[in-house]
């Protein structure tokens, strides 16, 4: 797929070359003309049948947000510069690639132990963060990273969902914009009643600049952008799930603050509520602890499960529970206890 | 056997604290192939038998030395489904500030790769750029719709981070789960060593489960085996930026030896002198109290356990870019066949007694 090898070409501003190489190759026989200008924006030209004047620029940009090694410590770590708008907060424990021969590195952070007080509530800066390539001094590090070169972050394109669903999800890095551009060379197979100029720009992430020459040049009459938006839908409310909830039957305790229930036994239970149709709710992670937490860890170990009715206000002088959880709890008790098999220990 | 496609094979792989099963299965074939005896506990520790040969103690039984790497690795867990996006709860300890953006693996009803949201820098203000995302507030991504979130991905599911192994100049590579599968790897190659030489203690090599929730594995799977001794095999902070010194040892200077009230002195003596008679590059780890290792915890089993700490230096402990040097990988396996091939059988009986003066031997 073409969005998979333009998503995975390497082109921060102003380090384009990859990615132009690609959509070169691509084009190079679906147009009439095409030329590289002086800042690298890639220029072609699909003459119209005829019958239109009009001359119309449809522009991609080839460059992504990236970062810039700006120098090497004496330790052999690399320090660097963002290319476009990066939040710092995703910058920390990342693998990035570094030059044209993709030499790996990774961002380090402080250990989660030995942060200092406080320190977990800063966000650490892009200009804090350092870049370990594997060198252990400044000169081989400067040899594998020179000032001034590139890096990208190392993400491969896969695909999310079954192609069959109908909910047809990919993942990966700079689809801001090699998606606009790989639709860009979609519609050079077609030809318009106007002359199409398409532009595969260079620098938008850094203020747009190579659309603004690119433009200059070719004196459009109208212009279309092809890019790629963010698609903010994620649910910006507090989380306040109960742990349980009253009437959704017995609540199997996957992980609390005092064990981890056994895979096994929570598969049985599962499998025998589901079998004899019995409600039944996991209970939040994380939250209380229970007796399991001691008998698992007795002796040699014991696998261990949690079941438990769900009732409001516990530990207070007077809670509610549902007389059906409460039998249901009893119910899916029983039948899992059947069902263990003779083997269950090693 | 090269160090790096071990190492590699036993990163990659997953095993979340209390679902150890495929990180396991891997563990155990490779324990397979040097020892006869592999058996797998209640809570899940893979426990490999290797018989010492030769001479027996004056008493006739022949002591047992407990070798132990912890398999599982730090997680996250699906709390709440919300619009198709998942809500998640920690298994063992991220720091929420490296999560944001990784990629990761929900294991739902089957494997859906996804991403840690992050909020693009167009929809949010500088001043929310400088707090950190608490974990409260992170959502996952999987990329399916709602409807078929909800029948693949149930509360409770695991989530485990999707990270590649990245090897890096030097001699030096990058991966998830570093902590503590290099002890782990280090673990196999001392057995492959010890395949080729006579040991006169038997020795039991134990990949423990649940280690970053509170070594709950290390804590039966020593009961279990009830060794005469045991030494834990554990990453340690390596020297990074925003370390001092006083707080980190060297990488590629070899494995750590730990000194403190979780380590049996004469344990660590014998560490010492294995380093030294094979002229190993090795660093002395003063730890105060807790080591945070499986030996702490096998230390106080049954009656007491002597226990050791071989470290491996690590940087940027808890991430998906936990780096290692692989000679430190090695050299820490050197170091455990050397140990292992020296030990006297009386030695056991010297150390009854943690004082050298209780003995009278001053």
């Amino acid at each position: 797929m073409l969005l998979q090898r333009l998503s995975e070409a390497h082109g921060i501003a102003g380090h384009e070359e990859e990615v132009r190489a690609v959509l070169l190759e691509q084009i190079r026989d679906r147009v009439d003309a095409c030329r590289i200008d002086g800042m690298g924006n890639l220029i072609a030209l699909k003459k119209g049948t005829g019958s239109s004047p009009l001359r119309v620029l449809v522009a991609a940009h080839m460059d992504e947000v990236g970062l810039m090694i700006t120098s090497a410590e004496e330790s052999g770590v690399l320090r660097f510069a963002k290319v476009g708008g990066i939040d710092d907060r995703v910058l920390p424990a990342r693998v990035v690639l570094i030059g044209p021969k993709r030499v790996p590195g990774v961002i380090g952070v402080k250990p989660v132990h030995l942060l200092d007080k406080g320190e977990r509530d800063r966000v650490t800066e892009s200009r804090q963060l350092t870049i370990d390539v594997g060198a252990t001094g400044k000169a081989e590090a400067e040899k594998l990273a020179p000032r001034g070169e590139f890096a990208v972050f190392a993400t491969e394109f896969i695909a999310l969902s079954d192609p069959s669903s109908g909910y047809r999800t990919v993942q990966g890095k700079a689809f801001d914009d090699r998606a606009g551009c790989a639709i860009l060379v979609e519609l050079l197979q077609e030809r318009f009643p106007f002359d199409l100029v398409a532009a595969f720009t260079v620098q938008e992430e850094v203020g747009l600049r190579g659309a603004r020459v690119a433009a200059g040049a070719e004196k459009p009459d109208a212009a279309l952008v092809l890019e790629c938006t963010g698609a903010n839908e994620v649910p910006t409310t507090r989380d306040t799930s109960p742990s349980t909830r009253l009437g959704s039957g017995p609540a199997i305790t996957l992980r609390d603050t005092s064990f981890i229930s056994d895979p096994r036994l929570v598969e049985l239970f599962r499998t025998a509520a589901r079998e004899k149709s019995i409600p039944h709710q996991y209970k939040q992670p994380n939250i209380g602890g229970t007796d399991a937490g001691s008998i698992h860890r007795a002796r040699d170990g014991v696998p261990s499960l949690t079941l438990a009715v769900p009732a409001r206000y516990i530990h207070s002088p007077s809670s509610i529970l549902d007389l059906t959880d409460f039998e249901n709890t009893a119910a899916l008790a029983r039948e899992a206890l059947h069902r263990l098999p003779r083997g269950f220990v090693p | 056997m090269e160090t790096a496609v071990l190492l590699r094979e036993l990163t990659e792989a997953r095993g979340p604290s209390g679902y150890e099963e495929e990180i396991r299965r891997i563990i155990r074939a490779r324990f397979a192939v040097y020892a006869r005896d592999v058996r797998v506990d209640s809570l899940g520790n893979c426990i490999a038998r290797i018989p010492g040969t030769g001479a027996l103690p004056s008493n006739g039984a022949r002591p047992s030395l407990m070798l132990a790497g912890h398999m599982d690795e730090i997680a996250l867990m699906v709390s709440q489904l919300e619009k198709g996006f998942l809500r998640v709860a920690q298994v063992g300890g991220f720091d929420p500030r490296v999560l944001l953006a990784q990629e990761v693996i929900v294991h739902g009803a089957r494997e859906l790769p996804g991403i840690v949201v992050s909020v693009p820098p167009h929809f949010t203000d500088p001043a929310e750029r400088e707090k950190p995302v608490p974990l409260e507030k992170l959502f996952i991504d999987v990329g399916l719709s709602p409807h078929d979130v909800e029948s693949l991905v149930h509360v409770g599911d695991l989530v485990s981070l999707r990270a590649r192994w990245t090897e890096l100049s030097g001699g030096y590579a990058a991966c998830k789960s570093m902590d503590d599968r290099a002890g782990v790897a280090a673990i196999v190659l001392c057995l492959e060593e010890l395949s080729k030489r006579s040991h006169a203690w038997d020795v039991y090599a134990v990949a423990t489960v649940q280690e970053e929730v509170g070594s709950r594995g290390a804590l039966v799977g020593a009961f279990g085996v009830a060794p005469a001794a045991a030494i834990a095999v554990d990453v340690t902070f390596g020297m990074q930026p925003g370390l001092s010194p006083a707080e980190s040892v060297k990488m590629d200077a070899g494995p750590t030896i730990a000194l403190g009230p979780n380590f049996h002195p004469r344990l660590f003596d014998r560490l010492i002198e294995a380093a030294k008679l094979i002229e190993l590059p090795h660093q002395v780890e003063p730890i105060p109290s807790d080591s945070g290792t499986d030996a702490w915890h096998i230390q106080v089993s049954r009656s007491g356990v002597p226990c050791g700490l071989v470290g491996i230096p690590a940087r940027y402990m808890h991430t998906p870019v936990e780096t290692v040097c692989l000679r430190d990988v090695e050299r820490a396996a050197r170091l455990l066949t050397e140990l292992v091939c020296r030990l006297p059988p009386e030695f056991a009986e010297t150390l009854e007694t943690r004082d050298a003066l209780a003995k009278g031997e001053s």
